[in-house]
């Protein structure tokens, strides 16, 4: 995902002046060739997020387009303020952009572990919040912030994700892609947790039940329809998430379901629980640790799908 | 300094207006209000270049105001220099104003960014500084903070950032007036040697009587006090100068002036001039 950000980036910088990369003095490797490419519009603020953040909104009210980079929480947590009052309320073009999802950084520990991000961007006013779910949705919606006038977060897993589109894949902020079809049920998937989400779809549909999967890229704002129609023509809805149950995609669609009118449905939130991760491990590590696996994720499922089958 | 100076009577019309328009909110930070009148009329009608009738004019001068809470001086600033219609300043505070405690920009020409919690300034000073560099535009920025607000982590990022890029078209002025929100500078989290920071940071810092105004253009018109680097001038003021009963006092950074008080203080800044 990483590779498709710096690649489309460049693209929009060659083809828009006013494009710009603040950083926070990481992206080793992947951000040498923007600042070689557009010396004038590199900024490297060191280790510094609130400032970092503060700048980009002096760049961006002196009219260029700004990205700030960098991993995990430290482009969102860290300068949540600098985010809220000096993004926010003036309503400005910084896109930020944060790498290392979830469990991404698994190795590194906690403080490296992005988890309750989605339900801090998404209570921001004005926020547009994207979470895509391979590289074809990274390139698409990098491009579509960049078109997006005003604030928005892109929260990008790590390097080496499977491509799960194909290339001509229709993509718009705010419209979520039904990458399965599906009656009987419906998995909501965003980020880094859409391939587990088509792997589970395939293996429950081999099980005769038949699921629809929904890449919900946009968590805000929030493809209500498609939430909707999921609730209306299948049987039980799930939204699976490398994120907190509380706040991100799982809160935004069962905010949706309850005041939509279309009456009761079986609906679960999966995600992490709300505990910190405090053992060393890999990503696979701890996601399966947190019940996030295929199979944890199955054994999940199994008291909703006593209640859809007949 | 004598009475007809226009310049005298240009900042205390900018303190009553101030003093009127916090009294009739009933909001507090009237002695900020007060301190800021000499360096926002020096700035707005004497050093940035700047048009009431087209603000958002892309070669203009910047002002952040990153001590929010003295928004009344500065909005008595921009009704002033006709910005906006003084009348305005009538609803400073009111229900459904959009002249708010803390500044906001929010359908108030002139006012580049709104702030309130402190340490936000600078940074976004920086960011424009170096975007007007880029593109080549000779316009300034210019940054007034408190001295509370240097205790922010923030404000040495940025301070480390903009020396080490070299903005010497940024300006910040901080108002020394020895107060933050629970006593004194020193007893709280002491500054000192507080210029010395600055210079030991990269910066060209100045140190002046930040009630002198002639002191203040002085420093300001001999800006870049150093080519390649920003400047910083320590306003050394006391905080609701002209109202003797205000001056150096934690109390008057929360309240408003009440009726006979803003009789007073009016009469006071009145026989000053």
């Amino acid at each position: 995902m990483r590779t498709a950000f710096f690649r489309t980036l460049l693209d929009l910088a060659a083809a828009d002046s006013r494009v710009s990369l603040v950083v926070g003095d990481l992206g080793f490797g992947v951000v040498e060739l923007f600042a070689e490419k557009f010396p004038d519009r590199f900024v490297n603020a060191g280790v510094a997020e609130q400032s970092m953040t503060g700048i980009a909104a002096g760049m961006a009210l002196t009219g260029q387009i700004v990205f700030t980079y960098s991993i995990a929480n430290f482009p969102t947590i860290r300068c949540l303020e600098q985010i809220r009052n000096d993004v926010c309320y003036h309503g400005i073009d910084v896109k930020i952009v944060a790498v290392g999802s979830g469990f991404a950084y698994g190795a590194l520990g906690m403080t490296h572990h992005a988890t309750e991000d989605l339900a801090l961007m998404r209570a921001l006013p004005g926020m547009v919040v994207v979470a895509p779910g391979d590289p074809i949705e990274v390139e698409r919606a990098t491009r579509a912030i960049v078109e997006h006038r005003g604030p928005c977060y892109l929260r990008l897993g790590r390097v080496g994700e499977p491509r799960l589109h194909d290339e001509r894949v229709p993509f718009e902020l705010g419209r979520a892609i039904e990458v399965r079809a599906g009656r009987r049920m419906t998995i909501i998937a965003t980020g880094s947790m859409l391939a587990t989400a088509m792997a589970v779809a395939d293996r429950l549909g081999r099980d005769g039940i038949d699921t629809r999967v929904l890449s919900m890229h946009t968590i805000k704002p929030l493809d209500t329809d498609a939430v909707i129609a999921a609730a209306r023509e299948t049987r039980a809805i799930v939204t699976l998430e490398e994120h907190s149950v509380i706040g991100g995609l799982g809160s935004a669609v069962a905010e949706t379901l309850a005041e939509s009118g279309v009456g009761p449905i079986p609906f679960k939130r999966l995600g992490l629980a709300g505990a910190f991760a405090s053992q060393a491990g890999s990503r696979e590590y701890l996601l399966a640790a947190h019940g996030l696996s295929e199979d944890g994720i199955r054994h999940s499922l199994k008291p909703i799908l006593d209640l859809i089958t007949d | 300094m004598t009475v007809a100076d226009p310049a005298r009577l240009t900042i205390d019309t900018i303190r009553v207006l101030a003093m009127d328009a916090v009294q009739q909110a009933n909001a507090g930070h009237p002695g900020t209000a007060m301190a800021l009148a000499p360096v926002a009329y020096l700035l707005y009608a004497e050093e940035m270049r700047h048009d009431p009738a087209a603000p958002d004019w892309p070669g203009r001068d910047r002002f952040i105001l990153s001590k929010g809470h003295g928004c009344a001086g500065l909005y008595a600033a921009l009704a002033e220099r006709g910005f906006f219609p003084l009348s305005w300043l009538d609803e400073f505070g009111a229900d459904g104003s959009r002249l708010i405690g803390h500044v906001s920009h929010v359908g108030v020409p002139g006012v580049e960014v709104s702030t309130g919690s402190l340490g936000h300034g600078l940074p976004i000073a920086c960011g424009m500084a170096l975007s007007l560099r880029r593109e080549k535009v000779a316009a300034r920025v210019f940054a007034l903070m408190s001295d509370g607000e240097c205790d922010e982590g923030s404000v040495w990022e940025a301070a480390l950032f903009a020396a080490h890029h070299g903005l010497d078209n940024l300006v910040v002025v901080v108002d020394y007036n020895k107060i933050q929100s629970l006593g004194r500078v020193e007893d709280i989290l002491g500054l000192e040697p507080f210029t010395d920071k600055w210079r030991a940071f990269g910066w060209a810092a100045a140190s002046i009587d930040g009630h002198d105004v002639r002191a203040i253009a002085d420093v300001l018109d001999a800006v870049p006090a150093e080519p390649g680097r920003p400047t910083c001038v320590i306003a050394h003021t006391v905080k609701g100068r002209g109202v003797s009963f205000m001056e150096n006092t934690v109390l008057w950074h929360y309240r408003a002036p009440a009726g006979e008080e803003l009789r007073l203080a009016l009469a006071e800044i009145d026989r000053d001039a």
